[in-house]
C-alpha cells in the first residue's frame, strides 16, 4: 500500500480520537477529500519543479507515533532559548508534554489547540479563524488540516504585550523510527498587541521524521509580530512548513527562517494583506552543506492600498547541497501605492551546490515601486586574499565573509539572546571560533 | 630581513617579474618606482604571498627564512602587511571586529592568548587617533562608502594595529588630497623604527617628500634595474624613465 492511500484509510482510525461533532471536523472531512483527489505534489506542478518530494513519500510512516515519555528537562534543554521561565509549548513526537511546557491562561491564551478544540469557550473564536486562510489547492495543507488534531494555541488579547518570546518546541524522539508529524498551530493577536514567537522543530536522534507542518497567524489591526523559525535539524529529517499569514490594517509581522540543517526543507510562506498600511517582512538566511535541500517558496499578496513588503533571503550552499527560491509578489488592481521589494543573493562554495532562484512580481496597479533581484556568486577571491594577507587563515576568511554577507538578515532580529545563539549556530556550522562575538 | 633573489614570476603563463633582486634591512624605508606595467604590484602581491603569481625561478626570504610556499596568511603571521593599492569592501563586517580578528588570528598562530577587550580597546584608541580617525568609521562595515583617502588611512591604520615587522605600501598615495597624504605620511613616520621596514610602492615622488627613503630602486620591465638614494627619485620626478631605458639598451 502506497503512503497516500495508508493515509486516506488510517484517516477512520484517526476519527476514534477526536469529537465528529466538533464544526472542525467538516473541515478535516473535506481536506481529505481534497488531498484523495490531488495527491503530493509532483515535478509537474509550477511549485514543485524544483523540489522533489518522491523519494520521502514513496516510504512508510507511522501516523500517530508514540511519544518518549522519558524525556526530561536536561534533554531539551539546551533548545530554550534562555534560562529564564518563560512561555513554551514543548510536543515529543507530535504530543504535547504538559511537563515540560509553561502555558497560560492569565490575560492571554497561551495552550494548545486541542484544548481550544475541545473547550466550548474558544468555540467562537476557532469558528472565527481556524482554517480560513489555507488555500484550499494546497494539497500538503488539505493533510495537515484533515489530520487536524494538536499544535500551539496563541491568543494575544487588544494591547498586550508579552514580555518574554514564546517558543514552541517540537521534538522527535526516535522511540519508534519513520514518523510523519502534523502539528497545526493557530495564532491570533488582536488589535495593539505585540508578540515574539520562536518555532523549532528538532529530532533528538537519528531517525525519520518527516513533519508537515501548518501555521495559521492572524494579525489584527495594529498588532506586531516577529516571528522566527530555527531549522538546524539532523540528517534524518525533513520539515514542510506552511505558514499563512493574514494581516489587517496598521499591522507589523515579521518572519525570520533560519534554515541550517535538515534533509529537506520546505518553506512555504504566504502573506495576505487584508487592509492598508500594512508591512510585511521575510528575511531567510540558508547555510547548508552535504545533500541538503531548502526550498523557500514565498508570496505576499498586496490587495490594499499604502502597504509595503520587505523579502531578503541569502543562502550559502556547499559541497552538494540545493537551495531554491520561488518568491512571488503580487500586487492587485486595489493596491496602489505598494512598495514592495524583493532580493535573493546566493553564494554557492563548490561546484556541485547548486540554487534555483525565481523572483516574481506580478502588478496590476500601475501607481506602485517594486523591486526584485537575485545573485548568484562565490566568494570573491581578490576578497579573500585580502583577508588572509591579515593574518586570517582560509576557514576563518570565509567564514568571516559569509558572516559579513549574512549579517543583514541577522541585524533585524530584535531578540538580543536570539541573535547571539544564531550567531553562534553559524560560527559553529563554519566550525570557527573567532576574535569576536559572532 | 627581506631578501630577494633573481625572483621570475608570472601569472596564467605570462612572465611578469623577470629576475628582481632586492634587500631590504631593519629600519630601512625603501622606495620602488617605476611606469605602469614595470611589475610594482606584482611584486608588491608575490612579497604577500598572493596565489595567482607563480614563482618559476629565484626565492624571497624573510628574517633568513624562505617564504616562498608560505601561504598570505602565513606571511602575514611571520610579520609582512600589505597596504593594497585597491582595498576591499566587506559588507556586514565591521572595521573594528575585522582588524580584532585579524589580530586574535595571529596572535593564536603564535600560541598567544586573544587579546583582552580592554588592551584592544586602548590600542584602537590610540592608533584611530594617530590617524585622526573617526570612531565613527571604526563601526561601519570595511570600507563600503568609503570615500578613496578612507580606504587607504583606514590600510594603515590597519598597519600600525598589526605592527608588522615589513609594511609594504602598494601605492598608498594614489587617490589621497594633499591634507589626507600628510596624515598617511605621518601614520607610516611614526610606524617606522629601528626594528621594522617600509617597502614604499609609488608612481610619483610625491610621498617620498614626506616618507623620505633611505634607497630608490626603479623596476623596469620586471627587473630592478638601478637603485640609488633619495635624489634618484628627484631624477625620476624631472625627467621620467626614458633615461633609464636608454642607459640600460
Amino acid at each position: 500500500m502506497d503512503f497516500k492511500e495508508k493515509l486516506l484509510d488510517s484517516h477512520l482510525a484517526f476519527e476514534q480520537d477526536v469529537d465528529l461533532l466538533h464544526p472542525i471536523h467538516k473541515y478535516r472531512k473535506n481536506a481529505l477529500k481534497r488531498f484523495e483527489k490531488d495527491g503530493f505534489p509532483n515535478k509537474s506542478d509550477e511549485l514543485w519543479k524544483y523540489t522533489s518530494l518522491a523519494s520521502i513519500v514513496q516510504k512508510d510512516y507511522h501516523l500517530s507515533p508514540i511519544s518518549d515519555s522519558n524525556i526530561e528537562l536536561k534533554d531539551i534543554k539546551r533548545y530554550f532559548l534562555n534560562d529564564i521561565d518563560s512561555f513554551k509549548l514543548v510536543f515529543i513526537d507530535g504530543v504535547y508534554s504538559p511537563f515540560l511546557s509553561k502555558t497560560t491562561h492569565d490575560g492571554m491564551d497561551i495552550c494548545v489547540l486541542s484544548a481550544a478544540i475541545s473547550k466550548s469557550k474558544y468555540k467562537k473564536t476557532i469558528k472565527k479563524y481556524f482554517n480560513k486562510i489555507v488555500p484550499k489547492n494546497d494539497s500538503l495543507s488539505s493533510l495537515n488540516t484533515s489530520y487536524t488534531k494538536e499544535g500551539a494555541y496563541i491568543l494575544i488579547p487588544k494591547n498586550v504585550e508579552p514580555e518574554d518570546p514564546i517558543q514552541i518546541l517540537h521534538f522527535s524522539t526516535g522511540v519508534q523510527n519513520s514518523i510523519w508529524l502534523q502539528p497545526r498551530n493557530l495564532i491570533i493577536t488582536e488589535s495593539n498587541s505585540n508578540v515574539q514567537i520562536i518555532e523549532r522543530h528538532q529530532s533528538l536522534s537519528e531517525h525519520k521524521v518527516v513533519t508537515n507542518s501548518v501555521t495559521e497567524i492572524y494579525a489584527e489591526s495594529n498588532s506586531f509580530i516577529d516571528y522566527y523559525k530555527i531549522q538546524n535539524d539532523l540528517l534524518s529529517s525533513s520539515l514542510i512548513d506552511n505558514t499563512f499569514i493574514s494581516q489587517e490594517k496598521d499591522s507589523n509581522v515579521s518572519v525570520h527562517t533560519f534554515s541550517f540543517g535538515g534533509n529537506l526543507t520546505r518553506n512555504n510562506l504566504r502573506f495576505y494583506h487584508k487592509g492598508s498600511n500594512i508591512s510585511s517582512t521575510l528575511k531567510g538566511l540558508t547555510i547548508i552543506e552535504s545533500r541538503q535541500h531548502v526550498d523557500h517558496n514565498t508570496l505576499v499578496n498586496h490587495a490594499k492600498p499604502n502597504c509595503e513588503s520587505y523579502q531578503d533571503y541569502k543562502g550559502i550552499f556547499s559541497d552538494s547541497s540545493v537551495g531554491v527560491f520561488n518568491g512571488r509578489i503580487i500586487v492587485e488592481k486595489e493596491a496602489q501605492k505598494t512598495n514592495a521589494f524583493q532580493q535573493n543573493d546566493n553564494i554557492l562554495t563548490s561546484d556541485k551546490s547548486k540554487i534555483n532562484t525565481k523572483p516574481q512580481l506580478e502588478i496590476f496597479a500601475d501607481d506602485v515601486k517594486c523591486s526584485h533581484g537575485c545573485t548568484v556568486g562565490q566568494l570573491d577571491k581578490q576578497v579573500l586574499f585580502y583577508v588572509y594577507s591579515r593574518g586570517i587563515p582560509e576557514k576563518e576568511a570565509r567564514a568571516l565573509l559569509t558572516y559579513g554577507f549574512a549579517n543583514n538578515v541577522l541585524e533585524s532580529v530584535r531578540i538580543p539572546s536570539l541573535n547571539k545563539r544564531i550567531k553562534k549556530l553559524i560560527a559553529s556550522k563554519l566550525g570557527v571560533n573567532l576574535g569576536f562575538d559572532l | 630581513m627581506l631578501e630577494i633573489n633573481n625572483l621570475h614570476c608570472e601569472i596564467e603563463g605570462k612572465p611578469i617579474l623577470k629576475g628582481i633582486n632586492l634587500k631590504v634591512d631593519k629600519g630601512e624605508i625603501h622606495a620602488l618606482m617605476g611606469p605602469n606595467g614595470s611589475g610594482k604590484s606584482t611584486l608588491a602581491n608575490v612579497i604577500s604571498g598572493h596565489e595567482d603569481y607563480e614563482i618559476t625561478k629565484g626565492n624571497i626570504y624573510f628574517k633568513s627564512n624562505e617564504i616562498n610556499e608560505l601561504s598570505a596568511s602565513e606571511r602575514a603571521h611571520e610579520g609582512i602587511f600589505m597596504s593594497f593599492q585597491y582595498p576591499v569592501e566587506i559588507p556586514g563586517l565591521t572595521v573594528t571586529n575585522f582588524i580584532k580578528t585579524a589580530i586574535n588570528e595571529t596572535r593564536k598562530a603564535k600560541g598567544l592568548d586573544e587579546m583582552s577587550s580592554r588592551e584592544m580597546l586602548k590600542k584602537i584608541r590610540e592608533k584611530s587617533s594617530l590617524l585622526d580617525i573617526d570612531s565613527k568609521l571604526l563601526s561601519r562595515s570595511l570600507n563600503e562608502g568609503f570615500s578613496g583617502g578612507e580606504k587607504k588611512r583606514n590600510e594603515i591604520f590597519q598597519m600600525v594595529m598589526l605592527e608588522p615587522e615589513l609594511a609594504v605600501l602598494d601605492e598608498t598615495d594614489s587617490g589621497l588630497d594633499v591634507d589626507m597624504l600628510k596624515i598617511v605620511a605621518n601614520g607610516v613616520i611614526k610606524f617606522s623604527n629601528d626594528n621594522n621596514a617600509v617597502l614604499v610602492i609609488t608612481h610619483y615622488q610625491r610621498l617620498l617628500d614626506y616618507i623620505v627613503p633611505d634607497f630608490v630602486h626603479v623596476i623596469l620591465d620586471g627587473k630592478v634595474v638601478k637603485s640609488g638614494d633619495k635624489s634618484l627619485a628627484n631624477r625620476i620626478e624631472d625627467k621620467g624613465y626614458d633615461w633609464l631605458k636608454k642607459e640600460i639598451k
